[in-house]
Formats: C-alpha cells, sequence, structure tokens
C-alpha cells in the first residue's frame, strides 16, 4: 500500500446555514492518480481546496506530513503541492513562457533552483505550448491558457498535483495527453488528485475514484468499484449505463430517450 | 476508398522541436540607459533653464567644482551659483523624488489591485495624504517639527489607501468600476474636508492649501528635499524587494497562493509602501495627479509588465516626466509658475480616458 501524502479525516466543511461538506475521510497516495467525481454542487472542488490547503475544513482535519496543511508556511506548502485551477486569469499582458516560468517561484533561493529553465522547457514541451512561448497569455484560447497553466504547474514540480477540471476547456488529443502526463507523474511517484465530470475519462486514467454527492463520500474504491450503473443513475438522478468494452475499460453512457436518427 | 492518415505531431516525430524563446534583455537594457541619460540630461537642462539662464556646461563645471572634482562656479552670471544652488537645484531634485515616488506608487497599486487603472491620485490616496496634510497648515501642527506634514500625510494617505482596498475588491479582484467609483467617493469625502479646512481656515492658510492642492514645486528647499529623500529612496528600495512577487499576484490571489506567497503579508506591504510614497509626493508638492498612471503603463508597453523591471523603470521614468513637466511650469509662460498638477493632469486625463475605454474593449465590458 502506498504512502498516504495527505490525510482527510472527518472534515467537514460550512458556511453558515450551507453545510457543504460532511464526513468526509480520504487518503491522497503517492503514485496514484485520485478522481473527484460526482454531479454539479457536489463539493469537489470544495473538497479540493480544502485537500490543497487554501483554506481550512470547520469540522475534522486535513494532514500533511502529520500537520494541518493549512499550518505549513506558504512557500514551503508551494514545494509540496501545485494546484491548476478550473479559471486562469492574469492582469497584466505577461509572455506564456514568463507565467510558466512564474511556477519556479516556491524554488528561488535553493539549490533546485538552478533547474529552473530546463524545468520550464520541459513542461512546456509536456503541455505542448513550446510554440505558444513569446504570445501575450490574455490572446490565448482557453484551451491553451488551460494547458499553459498546466505547464506552470508541471514546471513547479511539486509532489502533489491538484488538477480541477484539467479538461474541460481542451480537445480531445490534449485532453487525453493532459491526463497521461497526470498519470506519468503518479507512476515516477508523485500523487495526483484530479477533478472531472467525464467519467469515463476518470476510469480510464485514475487508479481510484471518489464519487461525492450531497457534500459527502458515496463511494471510494477503484474504478470499477466505484462506477456501478445502478448507485451513479441514483447519484446523477439520471439513468446510466456502464458498458465495458473488449479491451477491458468502462464507459459509462446516458440513457438517452431520443430517437436516433438516421 | 477512404485513407485515414494521423498527421505526425512535433511530438511523436521528435524532431523540429521548437526552443522555448524568451524574450531578449537587450529592450530592457537600452530602456534603462535611455532612462539614465535621458534623467541625466533633463536634470543639467531643467537646472539651466529659466528667467537667469545658465548654459548647460556652466551647470556640470558648478556641480564638479563642488564636488572638488574640477570645473569651476557659474561665471556667466553673478547670481548664477547662489540661484543655482539655493532655487534651481532644490527644485529639480524635488521633482526627480515626487516624479519617482508617484510613478512608483503607481506601478505597486496597479500590481496589487490587479488593474492597469489603479493611481494614487485616481483612486483618492493623494487626496487622503493631502487632507492629513491641509489639517497640519489650518491648524498649524508641528509635534514632529519639520516632519509633521509628512508623517500626517502618510497616515492619510494609509487610511484612504486602506479604504479603497477594502471596498473595491471582491473575490481578489478589483472591477474597474468599482475601484473608480470608490476613488469617487474617497476624493469626495477627502475633498469635502478639504474644504471644511479651507473655510476654517485663515486667509493665509487657504492661499496655501489653494496652491498646494493644485500642486507645486515652487519654493522648494534643501530642507524639504531632505525630509522627502530618504522616504523616496527607502519607498522604492523596498518596493524591488517585493517586485517579483507582484508578478505572481497577475495570476490572482489563490494561484499566488499556490506558488508559495504570502498574499495577506504582500498585501499589507504593498499598501504602507503606496502610502509612503504618496506622502512623500504630497506632502511638499500637492497633489500631482495621473503620473502613477501614464508612466507605468508606457513602460509596460516598452519591456511588458514584469515588477523587477517595471518598478525602477517607472521611478527613473516618473522622475523625467515630473522634471519635464515642471521645466515647463516654471518656462511655459513668462514670469508665470503654472500649477504642475494642472499640467500633469491636462496632459493625464485624456490619457485615462483612453485607457478606460481600451481596458472596457479588451475585457469585453466592465471588467
Amino acid at each position: 500500500m502506498s504512502v498516504a501524502m495527505i490525510q482527510a479525516r472527518g472534515v467537514g466543511l460550512r458556511f453558515g446555514e450551507a453545510q457543504i461538506l460532511a464526513g468526509i475521510d480520504l487518503d491522497v497516495r503517492a503514485g496514484e492518480v485520485l478522481a473527484l467525481v460526482g454531479p454539479n454542487g457536489a463539493g469537489k472542488t470544495s473538497l479540493l481546496s480544502l485537500l490543497a490547503g487554501d483554506a481550512a475544513p470547520t469540522e475534522g482535519t486535513v494532514l500533511l506530513d502529520g500537520r494541518p496543511v493549512t499550518d505549513h508556511r506558504p512557500a514551503e506548502l508551494a514545494r509540496r503541492r501545485g494546484v491548476l485551477l478550473q479559471e486562469n486569469r492574469l492582469s497584466f499582458p505577461f509572455e506564456v513562457v514568463d507565467v510558466v516560468q512564474m511556477g519556479r517561484a516556491p524554488w528561488r533561493g535553493r539549490p533546485e533552483s538552478d533547474d529552473d529553465d530546463a524545468a520550464v522547457t520541459s513542461a512546456m514541451r509536456s503541455a505542448e505550448v513550446v510554440h505558444l512561448s513569446r504570445r501575450l497569455f490574455p490572446t490565448l484560447s482557453g484551451g491553451e491558457k488551460s494547458r499553459v497553466s498546466f505547464a506552470r504547474v508541471l514546471a513547479q514540480d511539486p509532489r502533489v498535483i491538484f488538477l480541477d477540471e484539467p479538461t474541460a476547456a481542451l480537445d480531445i488529443r490534449h485532453q487525453e495527453r493532459t491526463l497521461e502526463l497526470a498519470r506519468e507523474r503518479a507512476r515516477a511517484g508523485d500523487a495526483v488528485v484530479v477533478v472531472l465530470h467525464d467519467l469515463s475519462l476518470a476510469a480510464a486514467y485514475s487508479d481510484r475514484m471518489a464519487l461525492l454527492s450531497g457534500g459527502r463520500l458515496v463511494a471510494e474504491g477503484a474504478p470499477r468499484e466505484v462506477l456501478d450503473a445502478a448507485r451513479l443513475s441514483a447519484v446523477y438522478e439520471h439513468p446510466v449505463e456502464v458498458v465495458e468494452r473488449g479491451d477491458g475499460s468502462l464507459l459509462v453512457l446516458p440513457l438517452r430517450t431520443v430517437e436516433v436518427s438516421r | 476508398m477512404t485513407a485515414v492518415t494521423t498527421p505526425p505531431t512535433a511530438l511523436e516525430t521528435g524532431v523540429d522541436e521548437p526552443e522555448v524563446t524568451r524574450r531578449s534583455r537587450t529592450a530592457t537594457v537600452v530602456l534603462f540607459v535611455l532612462l539614465g541619460v535621458g534623467l541625466l540630461v533633463c536634470a543639467v537642462l531643467a537646472a539651466g533653464a529659466g528667467q537667469l539662464a545658465i548654459p548647460a556646461a556652466e551647470v556640470i563645471g558648478s556641480v564638479l567644482h563642488r564636488l572638488g572634482l574640477g570645473g569651476a562656479e557659474v561665471a556667466s552670471h553673478p547670481n548664477g551659483e547662489s540661484a543655482l544652488w539655493t532655487i534651481r537645484f532644490p527644485r529639480v531634485a524635488m521633482a526627480l523624488l515626487v516624479g519617482a515616488a508617484l510613478a512608483t506608487a503607481g506601478a505597486l497599486m496597479q500590481g496589487v489591485f490587479g488593474n492597469p487603472l489603479a493611481e494614487p491620485g485616481v483612486a483618492g490616496v493623494s487626496s487622503g495624504a493631502a487632507l492629513a496634510a491641509c489639517a497640519v497648515i489650518v491648524f498649524g501642527w508641528s509635534f514632529l517639527g519639520p516632519w509633521t506634514t509628512a508623517a500626517l500625510a502618510f497616515a492619510g494617505g494609509l487610511v484612504a489607501t486602506l479604504v479603497v482596498y477594502f471596498l473595491s475588491r471582491s473575490g481578489g479582484r478589483t472591477e474597474v468600476v468599482t475601484l473608480i467609483l470608490t476613488g469617487v467617493a474617497v476624493n469626495a469625502v477627502a475633498g469635502a474636508g478639504i474644504a471644511l479646512l479651507t473655510f476654517l481656515g485663515d486667509t493665509q492658510a487657504r492661499e496655501q492649501i489653494v496652491f498646494w492642492q493644485l500642486g507645486s514645486l515652487n519654493g522648494t528647499r534643501w530642507p524639504y528635499v531632505a525630509i522627502v529623500a530618504p522616504l523616496v529612496v527607502v519607498g522604492v528600495l523596498l518596493a524591488t524587494t517585493f517586485s517579483r512577487r507582484l508578478d505572481l499576484l497577475a495570476l490572482g490571489e489563490r494561484p499566488a497562493r499556490h506558488l508559495g506567497v504570502d498574499v495577506e503579508r504582500l498585501r499589507i506591504t504593498t499598501i504602507v509602501v503606496v502610502a509612503l510614497l504618496t506622502a512623500a509626493a504630497v506632502a511638499f508638492a500637492g497633489i500631482i495627479s495621473f503620473v502613477g498612471l501614464v508612466v507605468p503603463h508606457v513602460i509596460r508597453m516598452a519591456v511588458g509588465p514584469g515588477h523587477r523591471v517595471l518598478v525602477p523603470a517607472s521611478a527613473l521614468g516618473g522622475a523625467i516626466l515630473l522634471l519635464g513637466a515642471d521645466l515647463v511650469a516654471r518656462t511655459g509662460v513668462d514670469y508665470a509658475d503654472l500649477p504642475i498638477g494642472m499640467l500633469t493632469a491636462l496632459v493625464g486625463g485624456p490619457f485615462f480616458l483612453y485607457l478606460i475605454r481600451r481596458t472596457r474593449r479588451s475585457a469585453g465590458g466592465w471588467a
């Protein structure tokens, strides 16, 4: 069993009357891609931000190296975990290469900063954004911004990577590429936590899935265990079919009442 | 028959892998050389220009003479030497300092607000500092000796900055409309306070307030320079220590935190430095607006938005701009010393309009 890098114990989050998350126990383990899935408003993004240390839970604890994650100093935390948010904006027209370079900020003044240029180049190659180097970030398309921001997180070289819907704006090629890279990082010993809406995509690339609904953890385990047609139909309030293809991969398909046109 | 071919990609072929190209440093070096040379040339010309014209060579000679490096005293006019050292040089020095302070404060405010339209004058920081300084004039306070005006201006500027900051932000960003409207409100309140003080003051205080509100470097003497100089130097040096972190703040507060920036601390530090620089500028020169808007914008267009270059380059650019503006103020009309605040607003106002329209277009609305 691999090492738990981040441990959530009895985690809950409440904003006034609204209970966003409740009673969540979850480990983020080295060497694994963990997919957080669930319907809109299930609390996936909130859970991701608690695990990443953006905010402290109102109940329970999130531990990194045995200490509450929010107790770590910002710079120290930045060397341990990187986060890609859904929306990536920039107030000033920096060039793409400068934006990726910003990922190296946590290593400034440390021996690792000798690798800055190499890390930036390799991250930009992996995310296929080298040709955009000199473009101004605000002029990029949504998908390009997303890939450049992903390159920034790769350049940061953290041990735990959080990706919040990294594929939302991407075409098929880059969607697959991004998750392949996430998996490569996990195989190399890092931990990856990714929020995904596409359950087939999550099934293909994750080692473990956590299904959230109404702020609670409904199921957790290998994709094959979590992706149960009856459970998904109930959670998503829509009939769903889970199909196993010849190669053993799983496809999750919504059942449709629309007539098939010819 | 359909042939399905997959176009090879750079990734698969492994050839023609483009290299990561970066902005060359040449533009930055050229910019700093130009600014440095420009500053020296403007300073010499400004010191020589005026009703009592002194040739540039004599200005340089006189400086070298005082530095014990040869040269000679001004010979072309009997009062030249004293005009140069008691009137012109303090004023030139003050113009440099005030310009540097305002432009740096503008660059910092834009960085911390994440908005290219933030500026001490527009946002009301200058009027906050001005209100406090007016109180010093009217009530004749002197509990901190010659530092009283500067200290109170700092306090007033700090309060105004904090008010603007906390009222105009939401979700880690400042919308253009909110920022400008907050500035309008803060300017209105400070303006009312200044009006009240003008009403309360005696004739002499009133006149002083009126001219000081117009902004002027007239009557600058060395003791004033001695107060402003350390504030500006400390402010600009402090600003260069956290300028790299302001780059990260451009990503937004959460991403900046993800990259290790202690956002709360950075914000407070920046606000204090902005108030310090604005107070240094306002304390003796009055309200001079738009310098902090124009200069960083031009620098960004030349070398990009990186704050490590932007902050020092803005300081130099602001110094040059205000030196030029003050030269026009002194020599534009014979036998008159025009208010410099009027000149900068005359140029800055239309520029501000242009920026607003541009921002609106590029952001697809008031964002």
